[in-house]
């Protein structure tokens, strides 16, 4: 017994001694880049086509051909030519952290710029504008939310998705069970097992599960949109600087075309690693960000 | 002895926090707020998390316990067939990572049974879909472990044991329930408590096919609320309370079945 009450002090004292570590003093991302000689960005496995590895394990997408030009603006402004660019993979669990102890620089990925979020990170203007719908097997006769009823539905875990089904089904008594599974790859696995009638997510997100699946045209995005989120990038909360810099990169990318272009690349045109394409078309709220760039989360 | 590594511990707490930066950052009223489910707050969400995290390990432990110790038996018995089974098991189970086997038991499997498959994708709701598949999935790769634990403590006993309950005139399976598995389980509670542990961590991997419990509750937690710290400290301590529980509990099993004499009894 004695020996349990030693173990479980020095456990819980373990558990606080980070708090030894987490006294740094706050140093400008600029800065940070300059002293380093190098720019540290997050990247993501599979938000197709937003950051993702193609046949060449090359990390590529929309959301990297922002932050490509983003470290562009970053080189001209140090005046570094040859800075490094090292690129971190992040999960949706770790991101934040990373973002906060200074493990990278600037996170770009599909990341809802959010009220919660924005307690503990700072947000670039807003690159994406996604609203969250269904995908659904050809032939399945779901069309909207309310053919859910009594259905299987599965989001995956944590995203907004998921806050909004467990809503809809309490306040309209719909009777779903719903499925929360890990990651989206997970999700439109169980979509396609046949266990969920419905798979619940951003709309650009479902449209780059749905490219991977051995034959996308069995698979369709339905649904009165239920909610709008606003993607942008991370970086450190309150480093006013590094997030004007980060800003005019994208708001000049986003008026001179540069950010139609990219959108063209890659939600109209075949893209790798399959060479499909997501068909997904300009949306009305992606037209007037364009002309209107801005930092607004959207909830 | 433990005060003073409290004071210790304590003094040494204080010091971390003196200007209290990370402490003050720590934001407890994130338990207080609305879950990913909505009707429940975060603290209870984790909770019941940590009930199906339970639920899944006590069901997988009965699963691996009794197969463990079938499987434990035959690589003792007699002959080469029986142990060369019981062999093939032990590898097979314990060498497929755990989560290349729980896949296949909740992807591939129901599609290989096409009656048994279509009922159970689609009538079972899919909580208790999770739930077969996990319970099978780990009772079976701990049955793999615990199976050469019980095989290595019947060989502990030495042979004279067998000899003797056989020249009393007990039937083979009848030493091996009377005689050998009574001591042998004595034996090896210490090292089936940590089996029972890592079991209770294992659960994790069910996360990846949906399954609501503590780990994958913590992670939808962090991912809604942005406070990952908070989150991932709660599902630490809860599962760390969880197992000095079960610390507790297997050592004091441990003292109430002690034979004097053997391991574990009075020295």
């Amino acid at each position: 017994m004695k020996q349990l009450r030693v173990l479980l002090v020095g456990f819980i004292s373990t558990l606080l001694v980070p708090g030894l570590f987490g006294q740094e003093k706050e140093v400008g991302t600029l800065e940070k880049i300059k002293e380093a000689r190098a720019i540290a960005i997050g990247t993501r496995e599979s938000s197709i086509p937003f950051s993702y590895y193609d046949e060449k394990n090359e990390v590529v997408g929309f959301a990297q051909d922002l932050a490509n030009l983003v470290v562009a603006a970053v080189k001209k402004k140090l005046n570094m030519p040859d800075l490094r660019v090292k690129l971190v993979p992040v999960t949706s669990q770790t991101r934040i952290p990373l973002i906060q102890n200074g493990a990278i620089d600037l996170e770009a990925g599909s990341t809802t710029n959010n009220l919660e979020r924005e307690q503990q990170v700072g947000f670039s203007d807003t690159f994406f504008i996604v609203s969250t719908r269904l995908l659904v097997k050809k032939g399945s006769g779901i069309n909207d939310f309310s053919d859910l009823k009594g259905k299987n539905v599965v989001v995956t875990a944590g995203t907004t998705s998921e806050r909004l089904i467990h809503a809809l089904n309490d306040q309209k008594q719909m009777q779903m069970q719903i499925i929360a599974a890990k990651d989206h790859g997970e999700s439109f696995l169980i979509l396609q097992s046949g266990r969920a009638a419905a798979f619940m997510l951003d709309d650009a997100l479902l449209a780059g599960e749905r490219a991977k699946a051995r034959n996308p045209s069995d698979w369709l995005i339905v649904g009165t949109p239920q909610s709008k989120e606003a993607y942008g990038m991370m970086l450190r909360k309150g480093d006013t600087e590094f997030k004007a810099l980060v800003d005019e990169a994208i708001a000049e990318a986003e008026r001179d075309g540069t950010a139609q272009k990219l959108y063209q690349k890659w939600f109209m045109s075949p893209i790798p690693p399959k060479g499909l394409n997501l068909n997904l078309p300009l949306s009305d709220d992606m037209k007037q960000l364009f002309q209107n760039p801005n930092d607004k989360p959207l909830q | 002895m433990w005060t003073f590594a409290f004071a210790h511990h304590l003094s040494l707490f204080i010091s971390c926090f003196s200007p209290l930066p990370e402490l003050a950052a720590f934001d407890f009223s994130v338990f207080l707020r609305a879950s990913p489910e909505g009707s429940i707050n975060n603290l209870i969400y984790l909770l019941y998390g940590l009930a199906w995290t339970m639920l899944l390990a006590v069901a997988s432990w009965l699963v691996a316990f009794s197969v463990g110790s079938v499987v434990g038996v035959l690589r003792t018995a007699p002959g080469r067939i029986l142990p060369a089974i019981g062999a093939c098991f032990v590898e097979l189970f314990r060498n497929v990572p755990l989560l290349v086997q729980l896949f296949i038991w909740f992807f591939v499997i129901p599609d290989l049974t096409p009656g048994v498959g279509d009922w159970f994708k689609q009538q079972l709701p899919p909580v208790w879909q999770e739930f077969t598949s996990g319970t099978i999935c780990l009772g079976l790769f701990t049955a793999a472990r615990i199976a050469e634990q019980v095989r290595s403590g019947i060989g502990a006993l030495g042979r004279g044991q067998m000899a003797a309950g056989l020249a009393l005139g007990l039937k083979r399976t009848q030493v091996y329930r009377l005689v050998l598995l009574p001591v042998a389980y004595r034996i090896l509670i210490p090292t089936l408590t940590s089996e029972f542990l890592n079991l209770i961590k294992n659960t994790a991997v069910a996360s990846t096919i949906g399954y609501v419990e503590l780990a994958q509750r913590s992670a939808s937690m962090a991912d809604t609320t942005a406070r990952i710290y908070e989150a991932f400290t709660a599902a630490t301590l809860l599962y760390a309370i969880v197992n000095v529980l079960v610390m507790v509990g297997a050592r004091a099993l441990e003292k109430f079945t002690a034979l004097p004499g053997y391991v574990g009894g009075r020295r």
